[in-house]
């Protein structure tokens, strides 16, 4: 049910932010959206563990910055090597996955994805498995900055980053 | 005068997107397999809509427009992985095979027109 009542309160939040225009028909068609909105998604039994407002932490802003940082520096590297595709070292690699959540899982391996140089593949309970595009990517992967930000991010640790 | 830096500072955001996005296109092209081409495609799709959108959001200053524009931002981060995995699990299941290099001083085999 918290879950539900999340769903709706981010739905009509974004529905206030976007519209901009505060007319009583109108207001009435955006409420009339967020609940068709939601009873499609709970007929399509996709309401769950990711509307947990728990997730939803002021960790979540920082940890995003950290990502476009670490997305900026990879993208530079992954141009460099388009533009000298000799320095290409695409490689297959296993790591770890320590987290408890699915949750946390999942934006692992999205954001593993997210920073170019290396795309998940196959992401089971315990491990993800990787497409490097060349070693510095697959090493700085290995080193599992990421893993503890995650970590981190889900609360499970409780070491700054 | 603090307006036109605005203004450069936010052409000079686009001019950068755009050739970025070029530097990706290029990627596509020239990356010898499917799984490095793919690391291309991630190029245009992340830090090329991260400074076009930053280039516009300079232009649009602080109203509800830049609210839309980094919600489109944060949209495309959010859907653009979850896309390029299930390509990338579409061509596993397949059969298409990662071409992997094992030994550091050997180059990728069949890498196709590395001086054009």
């Amino acid at each position: 049910m918290r879950y539900i009542i999340a769903l709706t309160l981010i739905l009509a939040t974004l529905w206030l932010a976007v519209s901009g225009v505060y007319k009583p028909l109108i207001l009435l068609l955006g409420a009339g959206s967020v609940a068709l909105v939601v009873w499609i998604a709970l007929r399509m039994e996709v309401v769950g563990e990711e509307h947990n407002p728990i997730l939803y932490s002021w960790r979540l802003p920082l940890y995003w910055a950290w990502l476009v940082w670490q997305i900026v520096r990879a993208n530079l590297n992954v141009a460099r090597l388009i533009l000298s595709p000799r320095g290409i070292r695409p490689r297959v690699i296993t790591v770890p996955t320590p987290h408890r959540s699915t949750v946390a899982r999942v934006t692992y391996a999205n954001s593993a994805t997210l920073t170019p140089g290396t795309v998940s593949l196959l992401l089971t309970k315990k491990e993800l498995t990787v497409h490097a595009l060349d070693t510095r990517s697959a090493e700085e992967l290995e080193e599992g900055a990421l893993a503890r930000r995650i970590a981190w991010l889900e609360g499970s640790d409780t070491e700054q980053p | 005068m603090f307006d036109m830096l605005i203004d450069i500072l936010s052409w000079a955001c686009l001019l950068l997107g755009g050739l970025v996005g070029i530097i990706g296109g290029l990627g596509l092209v020239r990356l010898p397999d499917f799984f490095s081409r793919l690391h291309a495609a991630g190029v245009a799709e992340t830090l090329c809509p991260l400074l076009v959108v930053l280039g516009l959001v300079l232009q649009s200053g602080i109203s509800l427009l830049t609210l839309k524009l980094v919600l489109i931002l944060l949209f495309l981060l959010f859907t653009a992985p979850t896309a390029t995995h299930a390509v990338a699990r579409a061509a596993l299941v397949d059969g298409v095979e990662p071409e992997v290099t094992e030994d550091d001083s050997e180059s990728t085999s069949g890498e196709p027109s590395s001086n054009t």
